[in-house]
């Protein structure tokens, strides 16, 4: 009876550790899969400290092979139709970035074989640049165009 | 029902990816009017663009991207060819959907 009693306590506990082991595996392979999220270049106040969270060099050059559209007035601060393109050969990473938002930085897309090309819709604060910065071949190309906002995005 | 929604136009071999996705994109810095308190942040980090489950573009993003974002990217592919979106929010939820082009 006691001897029962001890191997069904065992067997509960290696049943309960290889459960222990399957969750934790479970929960790897999708950890790997989201690749991390840059918070400190997300969180960065500075327009040079975000490029340099994300690149990781700063100091970007201005080129017209960087195109920016966006809407001359937008009537919406909290919706602003952006599309960046850069025709920069090599170019890998594109963010677009507001200085006078609390973060400057407001998106980037990695390109893997894709065009760099992205289109999306902004908040944006007050009226402001809005910045297209290409990273190439380790150095930083970038472009503005000014958005006159009538009412701000960011306020509730 | 996903909260993704997908176009694809096929131009060549160049396929053209719109997507609309339903999500509050909230910043955290806003505050519930009723009760005075902060609507905590719930928004979309990364975003994955994938063609027949090769990722071609990752994107993060933030709260400066508007409520319900709009992504519009292009991606090398044809007509028949897969395309999958799929994204995780800062609280960990993911979506995501697949489309034929």
């Amino acid at each position: 009876m006691q001897s029962n009693r001890r191997v069904f306590l065992k067997g509960s506990m290696a049943a309960s550790a290889v459960g222990l082991a399957i969750g934790a595996g479970l929960l790897t392979p999708r950890a790997v899969m989201a690749a991390a999220w840059p918070q400190a270049a997300y969180d960065a106040k500075g327009f040079d400290d975000a490029l340099k969270g994300i690149f990781g060099v700063s100091g970007a050059t201005e080129s017209k092979d960087i195109t920016v559209k966006a809407p001359d007035i937008a009537e919406n601060g909290a919706v602003v139709p952006v599309t960046v393109e850069s025709a920069v050969a090599g170019t890998d990473n594109i963010a677009i970035m507001v200085k006078g938002n609390p973060n400057p930085l407001v998106c980037n897309f990695k390109f893997d074989g894709a065009q760099p090309f992205l289109s999306t819709r902004i908040r944006m604060g007050k009226t402001d640049n809005v910045i297209g910065v290409a990273h190439a071949g380790g150095k930083l190309y970038m472009a503005e165009k000014q958005v006159k906002v009538t009412i701000g995005g960011c306020g509730g | 029902m996903s909260s993704i929604k997908m176009r694809i136009s096929a131009a060549g071999d160049v396929l053209d990816v719109k997507s609309l996705i339903e999500q509050v994109m909230e910043s955290g810095r806003m505050k519930d009017k009723a009760t005075g308190q902060l609507i905590p942040a719930n928004y979309i980090q990364t975003l994955t663009v994938a063609v027949n489950d090769k990722v071609m573009v990752e994107a993060n993003l933030s709260v400066a991207v508007s409520k319900n974002p709009y992504i519009n990217v292009k991606v090398p592919g044809k007509k028949g060819d897969k395309v999958t979106i799929a994204y995780t929010t800062n609280e960990g939820k993911t979506d995501t959907q697949t489309e034929t082009a």
